[in-house]
């Protein structure tokens, strides 16, 4: 025994655990429970009956009520644990209910009518995941044309936000040009002016263009930002000029400096951006809403907030679709987690 | 056996790693999209000189950057200053500062209550609230998890991805997972009963739902600020520490004497993030109370939004007169701040 004590208190650092060993652990045991529990709790409901999500206290996992074919019947009667007169407890299947009286019967011989108070029967119940939750709304929330939309605006404007980013912070960490510092101050200087700051005046801008209910009308405005351009200037000055020097009396030109030299050197810098921009635009919520009036271009957010939204939305639906639409990101993290957490903390701040 | 050398042949193709041949498919891709860039940039340098060439670099951004952000900045001023409810500038009269008469029409600028445009004011101060307490909590909350994340633990990376999970999550993701989890037969409440308690409606409670639209938000975001604080802590020299431990300082002192003072530039980033992002409070609350209850929780981007979007008369006007406002106050904040970090670094 105390073999596995001394196994269990082993630390890396100095000898046995000690108390601010057993507070860090603590402390991080209840936020991962704090963290992960909200999800793990709506996964878990999502696969509920709507029955069972009206339940309270609630039941942890999807418990639906059992029910059996009986002969002469059409339906599956819903299975109900009964207490006779006389005190023994019989397994019968509920035909209907008058009042406060079920009419039920034997599943075994089914001819005779058997008539119970309602008090003295209790539902037996199973777990069974309720799929139909993400099947059955599939008519109403259209997840595949949200999906794709959300696909399309993240896609575009990432790949966007990436060319056009480094093209500009290539510019102005590796030349002097008049108006240089100028152009860097005030792209640098916009960095407090988020989007939802001048709301009006570039919905104006988007339907002067004609991008109003168009994903370009998403995809584009927020393409050209501050803090890609910082991020990438700051991680291209690293690169050494002798490099472009020797490139260019290769005969290169200066795009095949940017695309051959610089951005292969600036991978690190490109995939953070690439990340955040990720992130900024699949969870985008504001602009959408605004631009997108239609719902055949509505994205995953817009299309979630509008149909909890609607009134009578059972929230058996609503939880189904709120667990498909973390599922894309969620898969993604999963797989570059290690990538993604150690990128935004090593290469993010410089 | 004899067969046996003739089956080897040198390096079949399914000896590339998957990652490989995806990452050199990408790069093809890559490569080709560049090339045919290059039809239009080489020429244009030809034509231009080399000397030239970053103007060619820094347009499509600046375009794109003065369409969509500097244009718009200089237009919101000039809209704050028109009236009715076209959209285009031209229909719209020019009413000069009665957009801002009207916002600031208050008997007592501390008091919503006697203001004309008593939104607009209780959803500024329920925002500064939320700043002062969102910011606040989150970055003492995320300086403590980084200063843990930052030991030597077992299953550090899993602890550091699983704080920073719901940073991944949508604002309106997060809205209905707490949504259901605080709704009246929700799990809390279950908690609650379970231990002897009343049941609480949560959202009809203007305390309460001020509490958590400040929690789940801090929830939502404290994994991001804590990888940053993580690796300003991971920046600074092990042996600095241990010169301190050998002077005899406590865990405390060399907290406050070591910790706190190199980390104040990554802590000052952080709360210019964080304030810039906790002043546009909007999309998460929206879902969550939708600005209740009465007017507990809305806040400024809410009534910017209803006022030019969402209202049955679009006051444009209005709109960008409050924008305006909150830009100022943006600045300000963000100035302040700079400042006080400047002057931290030279005491």
């Amino acid at each position: 025994m105390t073999g596995i004590g001394e196994f269990l208190t082993r630390t890396r650092g100095r000898g046995r655990l000690d108390g601010s060993d057993i507070l860090t652990y603590a402390y991080l045991t209840l936020g991962t429970i704090l963290m992960f529990l909200p999800v793990l709790w709506l996964v878990f409901s999502s696969f509920k009956t709507q029955a069972a999500l009206l339940r309270f206290p609630p039941d942890l996992l999807p418990y639906d009520q059992k029910s059996v074919m009986v002969e002469g019947y059409d339906q599956p009667l819903p299975l109900f644990n009964v207490t006779m007169p006389d005190g023994s407890v019989r397994q019968l299947a509920q035909v209907r209910r008058v009042g406060l009286e079920g009419q039920m019967v034997d599943p075994a011989s089914p001819g005779e009518i058997i008539k119970v108070n309602i008090n003295d029967r209790e539902e037996l119940r199973e777990v069974r995941l309720a799929w139909e939750n993400y099947t059955e709304p599939l008519q109403r929330f259209n997840f595949l044309v949200y999906l794709r939309n959300s696909i399309v605006v993240t896609v575009a404007a990432t790949i966007i936000t990436l060319l056009i980013n480094s093209m500009a912070a290539f510019a102005l960490a590796k030349y002097e040009f008049r108006g240089s510092t100028f152009i860097f101050i005030l792209i640098i200087s916009t960095l407090m002016i988020p989007i939802s700051v001048i709301l009006v005046p570039v919905f104006l801008v988007i339907t002067g263009i004609g991008w109003n209910n168009n994903l370009w009308g998403v995809i584009i405005p927020g393409a050209a930002t501050p803090t890609g351009v910082f991020l990438l200037r700051q991680y291209m000055l690293t690169i050494p000029d002798e490099l472009i020097d020797s490139a260019r009396i290769d005969g290169a030109s200066e795009w095949r400096v940017y695309w051959q030299l610089i951005m292969p050197l600036s991978a690190p810098a490109l995939a953070v951006l690439a990340i955040f921009s990720v992130m900024w635009r699949w969870n985008d919520f504001l602009w959408p809403l605004i631009v997108l009036s239609r719902s055949e271009l509505f994205t995953l957010q817009v299309g979630l907030a509008s149909f909890q939204g609607e009134l009578n939305t059972p929230w058996n639906y609503v939880l189904a679709m709120t667990v498909m639409t973390l599922l894309p990101i969620t898969l993604v993290f999963a797989v570059l987690q290690r990538f993604i957490t150690t990128g935004i903390a090593t290469t993010g701040m410089k | 056996m004899t067969a046996k050398p003739q089956r080897t042949p040198a390096l079949p193709p399914e000896r590339v790693p998957l990652h490989a041949r995806i990452g050199h498919f990408f790069y093809l891709i890559y490569a080709g999209v560049m090339t045919v860039l290059g039809w239009l940039a080489e020429p244009i340098q030809r034509l231009i000189g080399a000397a030239r060439m970053p103007y060619f670099f820094v347009l499509p951004n600046l375009l794109i950057f003065g369409l969509f952000v500097l244009f718009p900045m200089l237009l919101n001023i000039y809209y704050s200053f028109t009236g009715g409810n076209n959209l285009f500038p031209q229909d719209r009269p020019f009413v000069g500062g009665q957009n801002y008469q009207q916002i600031f029409n208050c008997a007592n600028l501390f008091d919503p209550a006697t203001c004309r445009e008593d939104r607009f004011w209780r959803g500024f101060y329920n925002t500064a609230f939320f700043v002062v307490f969102q910011v606040g909590g989150m970055v003492v909350l995320a300086m403590l998890t980084a200063v843990v994340l930052n030991r030597s633990i077992w299953g550090r990376s899993f602890f550091r991805s699983v704080f920073f999970y719901p940073v991944l999550l949508s604002p309106v993701v997060v809205a209905l997972i707490w949504k259901w989890i605080l709704q009246r037969d929700g799990l809390l409440n279950a908690l609650l009963v379970s231990l002897g308690m009343e049941r609480i409606v949560f959202f009809l409670n203007a305390n309460w739902a001020v509490f958590w639209v400040i929690f789940i938000s801090i929830w939502a975001q404290m994994g991001f600020y804590t990888l940053i604080l993580l690796a300003g802590l991971q920046s600074i020299p092990r042996d600095m520490y241990e010169a301190a431990d050998m002077d005899g300082a406590n865990r405390w002192q060399s907290f406050r004497g070591i910790t706190l003072p190199l980390l104040m530039p990554t802590l000052l980033v952080v709360l210019v993030l964080s304030v810039i992002r906790a002043v546009q409070v909007f999309d998460q609350v929206w879902v969550l109370t939708g600005g209740g209850p009465g007017t507990a929780t809305v806040y400024v981007v809410q009534y910017i939004y209803e006022t030019a979007f969402a209202n049955q008369t679009r006051q444009f006007g209005m709109a960008s007169a409050a924008s305006v406002v909150l830009g100022i106050v943006l600045l300000v904040l963000t100035l302040i701040q700079l400042r006080a970090g400047r002057q931290s670094d030279i005491a």
